[in-house]
Parts: C-alpha cells; structure tokens; sequence
C-alpha cells in the first residue's frame, strides 16, 4: 500500500522503540543492533504514527502544527521511504 | 570534548554451560564470587543512560545462569536503555521470558553453532542444539525481535545455505554471520578454525545469492573475516568511542576482547563513577583518536575510518598493543596474519579443539 492509500494507519514496526535522548537532545530509533539518531521533523511525524491516524490525518496534523510547511508532499514521501527501511508498518 | 557512548554491554556472568573454543570470554574467566550484585548492576545501568547510552547486550557467558536478570533487565528498563538478552538458548524457558519480557526486555538474540544437531552440539562441546531449537521457539512465540548469531569458521563455511534455512525455519528476523575473530579462546585454536579462502569466497557468494533470495526478511548480516582482506577492521567503532563493556567483577573496558591487554589496568565501576571511566580513565584514553598511532597508520588517509584496526589483535601478534593491526597489509607484521591464512588455505594441519574451561563456582 503506498502512502497515498486512504486505508493506512502508519504505526512503528514491533522491534522499534521511539524515544527522546536527552543527552543529545534529539529523537532516536533505537532496534536491536542500531540507533538512528532523527532531525526534528522525522521525530515528529514518527510520534504521530499511532496505527491510529490515516496518513492524511498525520498530514493535517503537521500542517496545523507547522503552517507553511511543505507537509503534503513530504510526509507520505517520508512514510514511504521509513517503511521501505522496515521503521513503519 | 569526548563523545556520549551509545552502547553498553553488560557481561553478567562468565559462568556459561557450553565451552565454544571461540568463546568472546577472557582466558581467565572471573570468578562467581567476586560478580557485581544487582544493587551494582543496577546502578552501573542508571550510571550509563546519564551519560548518553542507549542500548545495553546484556551477555555473558550465559546471562541466564543470573538468578536475579530480571531486575538487571528491569534497571535498564526504567533508565531508558533498549535491552537486548545474548543467550545460548540454554535455560530460556517460556516462564523465564515472560519474567524477562515483563521486566522490560526488548530483543533477543540467540547463537547456533552450526546447522545441525551433531555439529553444532561438537563445537559447543555438549548436547545443546535441542535445547536451542525449542528456546527460538519460545523466542517467536513471545513476539519479540530475534537475531540469530552464528560464529562461522573451517568446520561450519560450507554449511552456509544450511545455516541461512535453519534462521528462516526458526524464524529469525536476523541472521548474523559472523567470521571467527581471532584474539583469546579462538587463537588458542586458530589452525582448527581458520578456514581457507575458498571456503570463505563460496560461503560469500551463498550470501549474496540468499540476501536476494529473502529480499530482507530475514536480514543476513555478513560479519568480514579479516584474516583474508588485508584490510584492519574498525574496531567497536574506534577506541572508547562508542561503547562500554562491563564485566562481570565490574571491570570496564572499552571493548570484551580488551582483558588480554597487560598494562592496561581496566577501572572498575565499584571504584569509580561511570562518567570518570569513560571520560578520564587512563585505559579510555589510552588509544583514543590518533594522536598514539605508529607509522604506517599515523599518515594513512584511512586512519579515521578503521582507527588502525584493533588493538587486541595487535597485541595478541606482535606483543605489542599500539601497532598497526597485523590484519592490514600496510603493517610491517602482516605475515603474522598472512603466513597463518597461506597455510590454512592450503589445507593446513589439522588440530584438535581446546575447549573454553567452564568458570568454577566459587
Ligand atoms: S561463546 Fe559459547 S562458551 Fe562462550 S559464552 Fe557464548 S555460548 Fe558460552
Ligand atoms: S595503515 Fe593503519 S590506518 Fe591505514 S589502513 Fe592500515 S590499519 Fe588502517
């Protein structure tokens, strides 16, 4: 399903924990043999990705949040490329 | 300023129930009775996640012989730390996971060592395979990320797509492949376990073949043999740069291999904070960046990518810990390394296996 498909709920994959460092201040994916340190837009739209919200409930969110943003195109471009890496189901 | 560390791995015990003439453990195994208690353990964990750690292996030896893991694992748990459980497999009942789980355990990877009951049971030096097979059971049925680890070398190689079907049927998410490193247990029988080029070049092959194969699932980790590349390996990222190893008697290292190292008195977390250790301590600092390295490395472009190779290798071959690693063939000690391999690869002698000794109780 790409992101554009109204039906998907972006959640974290099972062996993914999402948290904040605050030793570095940043987001960070932590999994088994990796920590992925994030910028401060891909923290955000990681936290919004509950399994609950539709991608385009995330986008509306983000465009609330940040207005001016770009969100539209590059938020389901992100999911894409985050599940493509495993992150996201 | 030095970095933050990511990573600690936690060596809660020596004792182990297999005896793997590779064992990553001292020769010197440490005693049971002068292990850290929990309250220590416990403490050493909160220690690391202020100072910017992340993800902790818990290991061994065989980290369930602990009585007391899950309120290790359960330290770790509330100071932040993603916690992986190393394990033989040996002793991972459901009800231990469960325990485990609940404390807040987030991985776990267990080892194999080899495709079959009779060889992997051989190289363990006990019947274990079984007891294996039904703890990846327990594993897939608790929901939790898996690797399976397999230490490759002359007797399993051409197992390699056996190995690669036993991770999917196990139902591993990873499978790490990775070559013998010679320092410890594993020099101690390195003519037994060094493999010939051939060996090494099929196995490769059988990898990549697979890697496409599986497209990712489960993901093949090919760890280099770096007796064969003439390149040095970095080692754990570079010396005291990214990661901690605690032993079981509290000792820390920048790196598990690192207890062979005569003159490097390791500081111990009962004598000194976390914090000091990694920042101040004269064994954190002692081959740190490159201001230490002898020539050829000292003008080598690639002196930060691979930081000379690995400090244990270079003292294990040459006596002497701040040389070039013998692995890269810029060093004036790459026969050390070269001669061994030539030899192996035209069928070398064969040697009989030393066996870790089990760590006495006491
Ligand atoms: S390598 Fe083998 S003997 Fe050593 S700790 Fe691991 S399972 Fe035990
Ligand atoms: S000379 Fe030293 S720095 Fe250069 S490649 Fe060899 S080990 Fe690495």
């Amino acid at each position: 399903m790409p992101a554009e498909s109204p039906g998907w709920r972006p959640s974290l994959a099972r062996s993914i924990v999402l948290r904040h460092d605050r030793v570095r201040d940043a987001d960070l994916l932590l999994m088994p043999e990796r920590a992925v340190l994030l910028n401060v837009e891909a923290g955000h739209i990681l936290r919004l990705c509950d399994g609950h919200r539709t991608v385009a409930e995330i986008v509306a969110h983000l465009a609330e949040t940040f207005p001016g943003a770009p969100v539209a195109e590059d938020v389901p471009e992100f999911l894409d490329r985050v599940r493509g890496e495993g992150w996201v189901r | 300023m030095t970095e933050a560390p990511w990573a600690l791995l936690a060596e809660v015990t020596h004792a182990c129930p297999l005896h793997c003439p590779y064992c990553s453990n001292p020769l010197e195994l440490v005693r049971r009775r002068t292990e850290l208690t929990t309250a220590e353990w416990s403490r050493v964990l909160a220690e690391a996640a202020d100072l910017g750690v992340v993800q902790a292996h818990v290991s061994g030896g065989e980290p369930l012989l602990h009585a007391d893991l899950a309120e290790i694992v359960a330290a770790a748990h509330a100071a932040g730390i993603y916690t992986q459980l190393v394990t033989s497999g040996l002793g991972l009942e459901a009800g231990r996971l469960d325990e485990l789980v609940r404390a807040g355990l987030d991985a776990v990877q267990l080892s194999v060592q080899d495709s079959r009951a009779e060889g992997s049971d051989r190289i363990a030096g006990r019947p274990s395979f079984a007891a294996k097979e039904r703890a990846a059971g327990v594993i897939r049925r608790a929901g939790l990320p898996f690797g399976l680890n397999v230490v490759l070398h002359r007797h399993n190689l051409d197992h390699i797509a056996e190995i690669i079907e036993l991770g999917v049927r196990w139902g591993a998410d990873r499978i790490e492949l990775a070559n013998t490193q010679f320092y410890g247990w594993a020099l101690r029988n390195r003519t037994a376990l060094l493999p010939t080029r051939e060996q090494l070049e099929s196995a490769k092959d059988t990898v990549v073949t697979w890697r496409e194969r599986l497209g990712g699932r489960p993901e093949l980790i090919w760890v280099v043999p770096d007796y064969y590349e003439g390149v040095a390996k970095p080692c754990m990222g570079g010396w005291g740069a990214r990661s901690i190893t605690v032993g079981p008697d509290g000792a820390a290292l920048p790196c598990p291999a690192a207890y062979a190292l005569p003159d490097l008195s390791p500081p111990n977390v009962r004598d000194h904070s976390l914090a000091w250790i990694w920042a101040r301590s004269a064994a954190f600092n002692a081959y740190r960046g490159t201001a230490w390295m002898p020539t050829p490395c000292r003008e080598c472009p690639r002196r930060e990518i691979d930081f000379g190779g690995c400090r244990c290798q270079a003292y294990a071959l040459t006596g002497d810990a701040a040389r070039t690693d013998p692995a890269c063939a810029l060093s004036p000690d790459h026969r050390l390394v070269r001669d061994p391999a030539t030899t192996a690869s035209r069928g070398g002698p064969e040697q009989n296996l030393t066996y870790r000794r089990p760590a006495r109780n006491g």
